[in-house]
């Protein structure tokens, strides 16, 4: 004999004001978060709408900054930037990947502890700490090679002096320094490629950490050498996440401000030589906003604030869905 | 292939060794007493320190925490227990998408929303500026590791009629206070040497400040005033600061990699 049923059951009412409350709570302060990034566009287009109404995009294109005639276009520093960041990864990118498999693959676990937690304390060092070193201990060593140039190769020296003064260059041109300071390209790009290791190093050798040890034992088994197992079996599985950590390292790059603001000169012309100062973006920002006048100079300088940050967003989601895909889910 | 690697590893290790090496040599001298309590000497004076750099971290660095301790652990707490809610895929893409923005944008961004309305500058603009960077930081340790708390927990909580807020506020966040606290010091470690959202907003001050609505000084303000000056002394206190700024980052994050191993 079993019992009907009730039609309707009553159950107790889960949750209770105070759930009501916290939630509210926890979700006025996330939203936060939200309001942060749409303040960002609104304030920062804002400021700089003066600058983006005169110019539209040829603010982009156009080369020119000065503040006597009120012109103002961003095309070298915008190449400062692209050129800074592209070159410090060639320099780091393989260097990266190195340390990531030694520590992953090769050390014993005695010494890849604390090789890792070096490349992690390298990501710790303020962008000042860094400026500071290059300029009081990098710049006189570039300084030294630059004079050698200099005076070991009078007649490139003047024939070179020749075309940088009609504004032009040539390819031999482009490793000689103009006026040996020590400042410049080659100094912000070596400087870049420091800061910006870790970021590399640390994604690549966590996605490398991922590759499922049955692909490596399979390989080992067919009698690969180590390397053919790195080559073969380990960097083919983990490229994608390689390539997120590459490009989370370029938004890094392109952001970088002091190190890069204090050792590249600062001057916003298109690049001669690798050693002539030039510029980026967000060193720009930090020598001008101080300074500039309200109105249309203030507002290009925002204006370039605006442009980066529309290209870290754009960066970062690439770089994010990138190593989310390689991600194991529950991970 | 195995020689190349390791002597790309040692390529990679060398910077912070060299770093530290010459910060040692030629900051150590300068860190004295007076480095600690007496303010910047005149321009082309010797002698003088940061006290006014020291006080004005701290007093950023406190701002900057209370903000970034509660949207920051909010938001964890938002992703982590409400994975549900129809905004939270789009809270975490943000706070993902914040954490690429470069500092110096944030600190245009401050300027506009904070010293433009006060009219000057001031410590409070420059905590909040390190606070809003903070956030996405402490967001994502704070998520991490409430999820690493095992859902039976929670259940076993719920299941005795505790309401969620309850379970969540005191079950599950003292479950997980030592790895959120892990991710706070390495959040304020990671804020306490950023110099670029600084310039406009704390923007710096030769005496001590401690009224947070005025201008007011930090470390890596000073380091970047000082490295890029042409006095020797602004220089040789600028390396003693360097040191300083980067021993106690170091240590912080020691201490915290060393409570997150024990756990």
């Amino acid at each position: 004999m079993h019992e009907t049923v009730p039609r309707k059951v009553t159950l107790p009412k889960l949750g209770s004001r105070g759930d009501g409350v916290f939630r509210t709570v926890i979700l006025g302060l996330s939203l936060i978060i939200a309001l942060t990034f749409v303040l960002s566009i609104v304030l920062l287009g804002q400021q700089s709408w003066p600058a983006i109404q005169k110019f539209g995009l040829g603010f982009l294109t156009t080369n020119v900054w000065n503040p006597v005639t009120s012109e103002y276009g961003a095309l070298s520093l915008v190449m400062g930037t692209l050129l800074t960041s592209f070159l410090a990864l060639v320099i780091s990118v393989p260097l990266a990947i190195a340390s990531s498999l030694f520590v992953a693959e090769y050390a014993p676990k005695w010494l890849a502890n604390p090789v890792g937690y070096l490349v992690e304390l390298l990501a710790a060092v303020p962008s000042v700490v860094y400026g500071l070193w290059a300029l009081f201990a990098l710049k006189p060593l570039f300084q030294q090679v630059q004079l050698a140039l200099y005076t070991d190769y009078p007649d490139l020296t003047a024939h070179c002096a020749e075309l940088f003064n009609a504004g032009r260059t040539s390819l031999p041109c482009f490793v000689m320094p103009q006026v040996p300071t020590g400042l410049g390209f080659l100094l912000a790009v070596t400087i870049l490629a420091i800061m910006i290791l870790p970021f590399t190093a640390s994604v690549a050798r966590d996605v490398i950490r991922l590759v499922p040890a049955d692909q490596r034992e399979a390989m080992y088994a067919l009698g690969a050498t180590k390397w053919e197992v790195i080559r073969l079996a380990i960097l083919p599985y983990a490229r994608a996440g390689i390539l997120g950590g590459v490009i989370l390292a370029l938004g890094r790059a392109l952001g970088e401000t002091l190190a890069v603001a204090m050792v590249i000169g600062n001057t916003p012309e298109v690049i001669k030589s690798i050693w002539a100062p030039t510029a980026t973006m967000a060193s720009m920002i930090a020598n001008q906003f101080g300074d500039a006048q309200e109105g249309l100079q203030r507002a290009s300088v925002v204006a370039l604030g605006l442009t980066l940050f529309f290209v870290s967003v754009f960066v970062n989601l690439i770089a994010r869905t990138l190593i989310v895909r390689l991600t194991p889910k529950g991970l | 292939m195995g020689v190349l690697i390791a002597l790309g590893t040692l390529l990679v290790v060398a910077p912070l060794i060299l770093i530290f090496g010459f910060l040692l040599i030629k900051g150590l001298g300068a860190l004295n007493l007076d480095f600690f309590l007496k303010n910047p000497a005149p321009e082309g004076e010797s002698g003088g320190g940061w006290a006014n750099a020291i006080s004005g971290s701290l007093v950023i660095l406190a701002m900057a925490a209370v903000l970034g301790v509660t949207v920051g652990v909010s938001g964890g707490i938002f992703l982590a227990e409400f994975p549900r809610h129809r905004l939270m895929p789009t809270i975490r893409m943000l706070s993902d998408v914040l954490s690429g923005i470069p500092a110096i944008v944030m600190g245009l961004v401050v300027y506009a929303l904070v010293v433009r309305p006060m009219g000057h500058f001031s410590a409070l603009a420059g905590g909040v500026a390190l606070g809003l960077l903070m956030v996405p930081i402490v967001v994502r340790t704070t998520e991490e590791v409430l999820k690493l708390v095992p859902l039976s927990v929670r259940e076993a909580g719920l299941a005795l009629g505790l309401p969620q807020w309850k379970v969540i506020l005191s079950i599950v966040l003292p479950a997980a206070s030592g790895g959120i606290i892990t991710g706070l010091m390495l959040a304020l470690a990671r804020v306490a040497g950023e110099a670029a959202p600084l310039l406009f907003t704390a923007f710096g001050s030769n005496l001590v400040n401690l009224n947070p609505l005025q201008p007011t000084s930090a470390l890596p303000l000073e380091i970047y005033k000082g490295a890029t000056s042409a006095y020797d002394e602004n220089q040789r206190l600028a390396q003693a600061g360097a040191l300083l700024l980067i021993t106690l980052i170091f240590v912080t994050s020691l201490l915290a990699r060393a409570a997150n191993r024990r756990r």
